[in-house]
């Protein structure tokens, strides 16, 4: 690749300076469509910047523990945030995600590159599609009694109750989102939307929120496990965390007052040819 | 119904204290980072990198006790590594403090849930899995 040339010798401090910039793009852009950071910034490490794939991962888990507990922080004093929803269905991707970051070394690099393409592709796809709220105050399962799932959120016309559904089929979702976090560094949040609003039926707060508050677990359950491979390089994961970070914080501050509908639909369409780009690449063995 | 005042009340609490404390972690992992990274510049700028193969032996840092060992020598390197791992104990102890939270609470079921949870992190700290 023509790319690879023109990076192949850059000094740190090239490599540092282009990946902070990449990074707090991607932080920025990441937060204000709700996609997440760590989807941009491996495609942007391996296919821009000729970065090994299991690098870019260990990076990206990184910023994806920094932002999620970043807003987490934030949501969690609101009382938004279920804090047992969260607990009970950590159980599912703690375990899947430390699954999902074993068996990652053992595939081949390009097949994660196909699956990583997939998920971007699907996540593009929820990002610009209408989110219809399904949820309601009737409490019904046994599960959901048994483990006191059902909740309250405040709001501005007072307190929300809600009740959680199909329990069983969140918690299987969840672990199948867990893998997918564990397997390509990623927070995975579309595929806990799925899980949240769509299968257990959440009030859109409260799974976003409960999502966030998860997710920072999630993903130092692999975490530890990359960086006892050696998957986590200073000289990446730095960049990478510091630029991400800064560009989420910047984004949600602008969140409050800009309209992302358009952007949204021009991502979508970024997105949609990174992930073919990773796709191609990956089926072509180039990654 | 008083029962149920006191028991949101005590939720609320540890909202608070949960909140609180993925913000200092967050931000204190994040100061020690940029410091390492100051220092990781100013030695290293100039290296040529190379990370087009993955190569794990290549990371020095890649155990808790190498990280600590490398905190000795000040290499910005080791600081940078010792800042992810603040960062990523942050989320884990917030599961610690969820734990005293239900146990005031009286909550044994989600003490139990939030143990479990724990105890598949400290598996995953085993050096065992990485294969």
């Amino acid at each position: 690749m023509i790319v690879d040339s023109i990076f192949v010798s850059m000094s740190v401090l090239l490599f540092t300076i282009i990946v902070l910039a990449g990074a707090f793009l991607a932080g920025l852009v990441g937060s204000l469509t709700g996609l997440g950071g760590g989807v941009i910034i491996i495609p942007l490490l391996t296919l821009v910047l000729g970065v090994d794939i299991h690098y870019a991962i260990g990076a990206s888990i990184v910023s994806v523990i920094a932002t999620s507990s970043g807003s987490a922080a934030a949501y969690v004093k609101e009382g938004i945030t279920n804090i047992r929803i969260g607990m009970f269905l950590e159980i599912a991707t703690t375990i899947s995600a430390v699954i999902g970051a074993i068996i990652t070394v053992y595939i081949n690099p390009g097949y994660i590159a196909v699956i990583f393409g997939c998920i971007l592709l699907f996540s593009a796809a929820m990002m610009v599609r209408k989110k219809v709220d399904h949820s309601d105050d009737k409490a019904t399962g046994v599960l959901a009694n048994f483990f006191k799932l059902n909740g309250s959120y405040p709001s501005a016309d007072g307190t929300v109750k809600y009740g959680v559904h199909n329990v069983v089929g969140g918690f299987v979702m969840m672990f199948v989102a867990g893998i997918i976090s564990g397997l390509l560094g990623i927070g995975s949040g579309a595929l806990k939307v799925v899980a949240m609003d769509n299968i257990m039926r959440l009030p859109f707060k409260v799974s976003t929120t409960t999502s966030n508050f998860m997710m920072g677990v999630t993903a130092a359950a692999s975490a530890i496990v990359y960086l006892h491979r050696g998957q986590i390089d200073p000289g990446i994961a730095m960049p990478v965390t510091l630029g991400v970070l800064t560009g989420a914080t910047v984004g949600s501050k602008l969140l409050v007052k800009t309209n992302t509908d358009k952007l949204k639909i021009i991502f979508a369409v970024v997105v949609t040819f990174l992930a073919l780009q990773m796709i191609y690449n990956g089926l072509a063995g180039k990654l | 119904m008083k029962q149920t005042g006191k028991h949101y009340f005590a939720d609320k609490d540890i909202q608070v204290i949960l909140g609180t404390l993925l913000r200092v972690g967050v931000i204190a992992s994040m100061l020690v980072v940029f410091i390492g990274a100051v220092i990781y510049l100013s030695g290293y700028s100039r290296e040529i990198i190379d990370y087009s193969v993955f190569n794990p032996t290549k990371t020095k840092y890649s155990s808790i006790l190498a990280i600590f060992q490398g905190l000795m020598s000040l290499d910005g390197k080791a600081i940078i590594q010792f800042g992810t791992l603040l960062l990523i104990f942050t989320p884990v102890t917030r599961v610690v403090f969820s734990i005293f939270g239900f146990l005031i609470e009286r909550d044994y079921l989600y003490v139990l849930i939030g143990v479990f949870v724990l105890c598949v992190i400290l598996i995953s700290l085993s050096n065992k899995l990485v294969g």
